[in-house]
């Protein structure tokens, strides 16, 4: 059996198993209510969360393809970087799928051709690490330019008749 | 993290400990709160305890008698509020209010759930008023103050926003926007305020408003956007400053004079009465419609309030036209009768084109803006041209204080159902009643904490994603001068593409006034559709 078998059989466990191990990241009395995902209004964070990592694992199992994957990894990361301070918590959620795979087809490898199929495998999540980083910083990055455009906006008279003066000169 | 040695880092845990709320200390975030209050600032409305502190430090310079200062003022709050004293006791921690507030959602901190916020106090009501607590002391709920205490109280009731939409859910009624206004009280008596607040309610004290503006700034602003609706309408409106004898007094907040997009609403103010020929005046006095003071304490929102009533007395008008706001409305319908009313020098309000007497109004004598547009709307009393809005697909955002406060439903979308014609609600349980908050309200739209405030509106913006994928919508109307300014920069960062828009800015834009040229651009110099771009566009971009 090759790997992408075991994991296309094992997808649900996996996702499962993923899924709980990044709501373990929030505290223990908030993990019940982000555990329910029926609703995506009254439980945004599980909700976006649980969409995403679902389409990551269908990206990573298929042929990657890097506008969807940025676009998923941005749903997610983008939570991240306003409720964690440390950019290593927030992408931890990758390594996080790492511990769950490795957890799922436990079973399953025993062969080196399965082991070398899995690190293989490894270095896709690596990457999606690496992308993770970039969209974190984007994030942040954001946030400061939100901040600035905001104080600009607050004095918009001030700029704005400023600039009407100037130009009768 | 840095300081971790070879053997640590191979043992990351990145799960939080398993341990009750009360062995969890605080850990203030940075991004999390606002800077403390200046001592100037509390020296000017003389509160309590001012001085220089700073909340990242360990010192917060506290009175040697703090704890006595909090107890008394628990005691006294506790005997002259009913209200509070129940919400005291009668909370049987079911949870139904748990996952309803934006901040728990936004963040997952579960001391972000509204019964553990108000836990916070509880415990220490718990300790310090009941025989139990005293006794049994943890087993009770009960805990001592403690400066850790104290700190997680600033921290926290800094993490509400008043927006009561936990209240809806809460089978007791609790409303846990109050438990936070005792607590901020509480806070206020050490000097313990943010300076956000703090520094518009000087502002608001010694000039009249928030932004500190005073009257000849106020007045050639005015001016400013007379001179802009003049080359974009060809209509020169000519409003009038502290005029007595005129029939209404017009209230707005002052955030509509000065800062983007409010402006454009102001401008939609102003086309609109000269429009009607309305025979109103603004004021450079009473030139602020929010209220900051009702943030701090129930005595400093009185007294900023109270300018209004004095203007309306001293111009001699004779009923109260207010703009939108979304606390400032809150303040308004909920408490300005009783603190500063009865206000029988004014008549009940009766709009002066339709006739229609707004009895809803016949003791606060104030009307809101939406109440007066739809009602001239209803009676046909405006051109309106909906194509106009044709270039924007619109949602409609419920500000907090004027839904679950005042219970302003239907009007603004009664108007926005008029002008536009493409208009689309977000998900039921994200609007009316169960609106989400902007994540800004109550003296919280602050920049140094713009990781909460994003945490706080993601319920909001993740509403808005849904109908901006779905429907394509690109414009977020909304009542209120707060939501104006925070939504924008939330829309920035969770569904850029979105703008914010006021529902007086929206009518203007549809609104066909007599003897204007002909329009080629909204407010914000936007093509309408089916004009020609190019230029307009590019006047759009340089603004």
């Amino acid at each position: 059996m090759k790997l992408h078998d075991i994991l296309v059989k094992e997808s649900s466990n996996i996702l499962n198993g993923w899924y709980s191990l990044i709501l373990k990241t929030y505290h223990p009395d908030s993990e019940v209510f982000l555990a329910k995902k029926n609703d995506p209004f009254a439980n945004p964070i599980g909700h976006n969360i649980s969409v995403s990592i679902k389409g990551i694992l269908e990206e990573l199992l298929n042929n990657m393809v890097q506008e969807r994957i940025v676009g998923l990894l941005n749903d997610i990361i983008r939570i991240k970087a306003v409720q964690d301070s440390n950019p290593s918590d927030a992408i931890s959620l990758l390594f996080l799928l790492k511990q769950t795979l490795r957890d799922a087809t436990k079973g399953y490898i025993e062969g080196e051709q399965l082991f070398r199929e899995l690190l293989a495998f490894e270095d896709k999540i690596d990457r999606l690490t690496l992308l993770s980083f970039d969209i974190f910083m984007k994030c942040r990055e954001d946030i400061f330019n939100i901040k600035v455009n905001e104080i600009r906006r607050g004095a918009f008279m001030f700029t704005k008749r400023a600039k009407v003066e100037d130009d009768k000169l | 993290m840095s300081n971790s040695k070879p053997d640590e880092l191979s043992q990351i845990n990145y799960m939080p400990p398993d341990e009750d709320w009360m062995d969890t200390a605080v850990h203030m975030k940075k991004g999390m709160y606002c800077h403390g209050a200046n001592e100037n600032s509390l020296k000017t409305v003389g509160f309590p305890n001012p001085r220089q502190w700073s909340s990242s430090e360990t010192n917060w310079k506290l009175p040697e008698n703090w704890q006595e200062i909090v107890i008394k003022g628990m005691a006294e709050r506790l005997e002259k509020y009913r209200s509070f004293h129940i919400f005291m006791d009668i909370c049987v921690r079911c949870g139904a209010c748990a996952d309803k507030c934006h901040f728990f959602l936004g963040t997952g901190d579960p001391k972000n759930m509204p019964v553990l916020r108000a836990e916070l106090l509880r415990s220490i009501y718990r300790r310090e008023f009941t025989k139990a607590g005293r006794i049994l002391g943890r087993f009770a709920g009960a805990r001592e103050l403690t400066e850790e205490v104290l700190k997680e109280w600033w921290y926290y009731f800094f993490q509400c926003t008043e927006c009561r939409r936990c209240s809806v859910f809460c089978p007791y009624g609790i409303d846990t926007a109050e438990i936070t206004m005792i607590a901020r009280e509480l806070l206020n008596l050490l000097g313990l305020n943010i300076e956000w607040i703090a520094g518009p309610v000087a502002n608001c004290y010694m000039k009249g408003n928030h932004l500190g503006l005073e009257p000849h700034t106020i007045k050639s602003s005015m001016e400013f956007l007379v001179d802009e609706i003049e080359e974009l309408t060809g209509v020169k409106v000519e409003p009038t400053f502290n005029r007595k004898g005129a029939e209404i007094l017009f209230v707005t907040p002052s955030g509509d004079l000065f800062a983007d997009p409010g402006t454009y609403t102001c401008m939609g103010y102003l086309m609109l009465f000269h429009e009607l020929g309305l025979d109103y005046t603004w004021s450079t006095y009473a030139s602020e419609g929010g209220n900051f003071g009702s943030f701090t304490s129930n005595e400093m929102g009185k007294r900023l309030n109270s300018k209004i009533y004095a203007e309306a007395k001293r111009l001699g008008v004779k009923w109260i036209l207010g703009g939108e706001c979304g606390h400032m409305w809150r303040v308004l319908n909920q408490y300005m009768d009783t603190w500063n009313g009865p206000a029988d020098f004014l008549e009940a309000p009766v709009s002066p084109i339709t006739g229609t007497k707004f009895e809803n109004a016949a003791s606060t004598k104030m009307v809101h803006i939406s109440e007066f547009t739809a009602d001239l709307l209803k009676h046909d009393r405006l051109e309106i041209d909906p194509s106009r809005n044709d270039h924007y697909k619109v949602t409609y955002h419920d500000s907090c204080n004027t839904s679950r406060g005042m219970g302003l439903l239907e009007e603004p979308r009664y108007i926005i159902n008029k002008v536009c014609k493409n208009f689309f609600e977000m998900p039921e349980n994200t609007i009316r009643e169960k609106t989400f908050c902007c994540g800004s309200g109550s003296g919280l739209n602050a920049s140094e904490n713009m990781e909460l405030r994003l945490r706080g509106g993601f319920p909001r913006a993740n509403a808005v994603k849904y109908v901006h994928n779905k429907f394509g919508v690109d414009m977020l109307a909304c009542i209120c001068a707060i939501d104006r300014a925070a939504l924008t920069s939330l829309m920035d960062y969770w569904v850029p593409g979105v703008r914010v828009i006021g529902v007086t800015e929206l009518l203007a834009n549809a609104m066909k006034m007599k003897g204007e040229n002909d329009r080629q651009t909204d407010l914000r110099g936007d093509p309408l559709a089916g004009a020609d771009d190019g230029e307009a566009k590019e006047d759009s971009e340089d603004a």
